[in-house]
């Protein structure tokens, strides 16, 4: 056990240290420095049923997925394996888990009744012989057999890493289709790994920007399906949506809900001015949040409600304020060199995350609150737009590529600025929100 | 090794079913296809009271520099001309779209695009265009008109285009 949780501890700490080490803006590059990701093993679910024979490999492919999917661990594969695990009950046979170097193995069942699915599972520290934590058991209907999967992966990667896991939430985002200047946009959501895609608006008006209400229940987007933007909440279970009140002649967008769920954080332009407002979702009372002539827009709120992040181009160019909740004196956070935008609380709170332009590149980058710390995470043509893993450790943003046939993606990265990953999407995909835990 | 006793936490699972069967285009209409295209007929461009000659013959927009809405003594030529038409063709209205390059975020360009249109739309109400004929609409970087990703197209991507809406006999 000892030896299993330090492994993995000491990696955890080498992904932070540098950050703590240096004042100075850090450009951690995707490539350099290699953490050795922990081995583990993930046999097919013994099958307790013979229907629920279809779901035992499913099971265990989803939750190692998950796992190698953060960069801290690694699979080994069954072809390596020396013994199988045929029963549930019965002893691990721990040492051919070690001759093959799994130091952590998950055992699991499954079984099939009608409908239902039960998942039960065991994680394993293969080099002490001892479970990690208890076992568990999760129920629930067959077509729910993701979510299950994905709970036990949460149940690994918490037990190992002493994080909170991230892998049973979802993502709203914009799904593109179509050249540049014909770009057609559908709001969806999905897992987070890309399954489960379902499309909730068509594309007969372009959608931007959806935001999650802090219990995952409701979407907050931008839609000019009124020909001008306008912002819409939409409940996610009936897919049903209504258009928050606005003024005539105004247009509003970037919206974003209090950690409450009772406000929303927007911004309004009204006479070619742009500034931030909020509004009582229940009551419609909207409340003006600043008022100056120049751009005032992308607020986010901190995780206790007390402040808010924004983008303001007050000093000329683009940079990130803090400002408190019901506005007043902002103080400036960014001073690297360039353009800051669309900067975003950690659900943690320890950090902001933000898009940086400079020198013709686009960056997804972190800071600290007080604007110390700043590390930029990634480096391409064009990303934009970071959201927040549950857990506040891993980014989601929005990566376009170059020229007439420039596509978007959306792209995954750790808060170290290693494990950039693709997310799969069916077609072009930008925008990305990421739910909270469900 | 009494597993099942120890914690069993059902998954309140999502309904997710009711929702695929929605059919999306029943709640989804109007938006945004054709951004910069004339809205009115168009006639043909011999016809001074055309929308095509509003569009062809006056110049239906106008440049911005990076990151600016200032109008450039070309842009209030170009406006001069759209507020001497629109005065002489009353029947028009306007829709005024303010656009932006791929350079920024999404979230700053609508903002500046909304500067844009603004501009625009002051310098046509400062000519004696009454006020409400005259919309605005900010696009930022979702309708570029050209989509290579060099100079020579942001350039024509940072406009204002006043699109004519108004009744019109074609």
């Amino acid at each position: 056990m000892m030896k299993f949780l330090t492994s993995l501890f000491l990696g955890t700490a080498l992904l932070v240290a540098p950050a703590q080490a240096q004042n100075q803006p850090l450009r951690i590059e995707i490539t350099e420095g290699v953490i050795e990701p922990l081995p583990f093993a993930a046999p097919n679910f013994v099958p307790d049923t013979p229907a629920a024979a279809e779901y035992s490999a499913q099971l265990a492919r989803v939750v190692a997925a998950d796992l190698s999917g953060t960069g801290l661990f690694r699979e080994i594969g069954s072809d390596a394996y020396i013994s199988q695990v045929s029963s549930f009950e019965a002893p691990v046979q721990f040492a051919d888990w070690k001759a093959i170097n799994a130091q952590a193995l998950v055992t699991g069942a499954v079984n099939v009744s009608g409908n239902q699915l039960t998942v039960r599972f065991r994680i394993w520290d293969v080099f002490s012989g001892a479970e990690l934590g208890n076992g568990l058991q999760f129920a629930g209907t067959t077509d729910g057999w993701r979510r299950m999967a994905h709970k036990v992966a949460d149940q690994v990667y918490s037990r190992i890493t002493g994080e909170t896991g991230y892998f049973d939430s979802r993502v709203a985002f914009v799904s593109e289709s179509g050249p540049k200047n014909q770009r057609r946009k559908r709001l969806a959501i999905m897992d987070y790994d890309g399954a489960n895609v379902q499309y909730l608006t068509d594309s007969s008006a372009i959608v931007l920007a959806p935001r999650f209400s802090p219990t995952g229940d409701r979407v907050l987007y931008t839609s000019y399906e009124s020909g001008t933007p306008r912002i819409y909440v939409l409940d996610v279970g009936r897919v049903q949506r209504r258009v928050l009140q606005s003024q005539e002649g105004t247009m509003s967008f970037a919206p974003r809900f209090s950690p409450d769920g009772q406000t929303v954080l927007y911004s309004l332009a009204q006479g070619g001015n742009t500034d931030l407002w909020s509004m009582n979702i229940g009551s419609g009372q909207s409340a003006r949040l600043t008022n100056a002539p120049s751009i005032e827009t992308a607020p986010s709120y901190s995780p206790d409600g007390s402040q808010i992040v924004f983008e303001s181009d007050r000093s000329g160019t683009p940079q990130l304020y803090i400002m408190p909740a019901r506005g007043g004196e902002a103080r400036r956070i960014s001073f690297g060199k360039g353009r800051y935008g669309t900067p975003v609380w950690s659900p943690r709170g320890d950090y902001i995350a933000f898009t940086k332009q400079n020198k013709g590149r686009f960056h997804i980058g972190v800071m600290r609150t007080d604007g110390s710390e700043e590390r930029l995470l990634t480096a391409s043509f064009l990303d934009e737009g970071p959201t927040w893993a549950p857990n506040g450790r891993v980014i989601m943003f929005t990566r376009e590529t170059q020229g007439a046939s420039g596509r978007s993606a959306l792209y995954s990265v750790d808060i170290s600025g290693r494990n950039l990953r693709p997310v799969r999407t069916p077609d072009g995909g930008s925008d990305p929100a990421w739910s909270p835990l469900q | 090794m009494n597993l099942l006793g120890k914690i069993a936490a059902p998954i309140a699972l999502v309904a997710l079913a009711a929702c695929s069967n929605t059919d999306p285009s029943a709640w989804g209409s109007g938006g945004a296809g054709g951004a910069g295209a004339g809205g009115a007929g168009a006639g043909v461009a011999s016809d001074p009271t055309s929308p095509a000659y509003f569009q062809q013959a006056i110049g239906d927009r106008v440049l911005f520099s990076v990151d600016q809405s200032t109008l450039t003594a070309e842009a209030q030529t170009i406006l001069q001309g759209q507020a001497d038409w629109l005065l002489r063709n009353v029947d028009f209205t306007a829709t005024i779209e303010g656009h932006a390059d791929e350079q920024g975020t999404r979230e700053y360009n609508l903002a500046l695009g909304a500067r844009r249109a603004n501009a625009a739309r002051e310098f046509l109400i400062s000519r004696g265009v009454a006020g409400n004929r005259l919309k605005t609409v900010t696009y930022g970087k979702e309708r570029p008109i050209e989509i290579c990703s060099e100079e020579a197209c942001y350039a024509k991507n940072r406009r204002a285009v006043t699109v004519l809406t108004g009744a019109t006999t074609g």
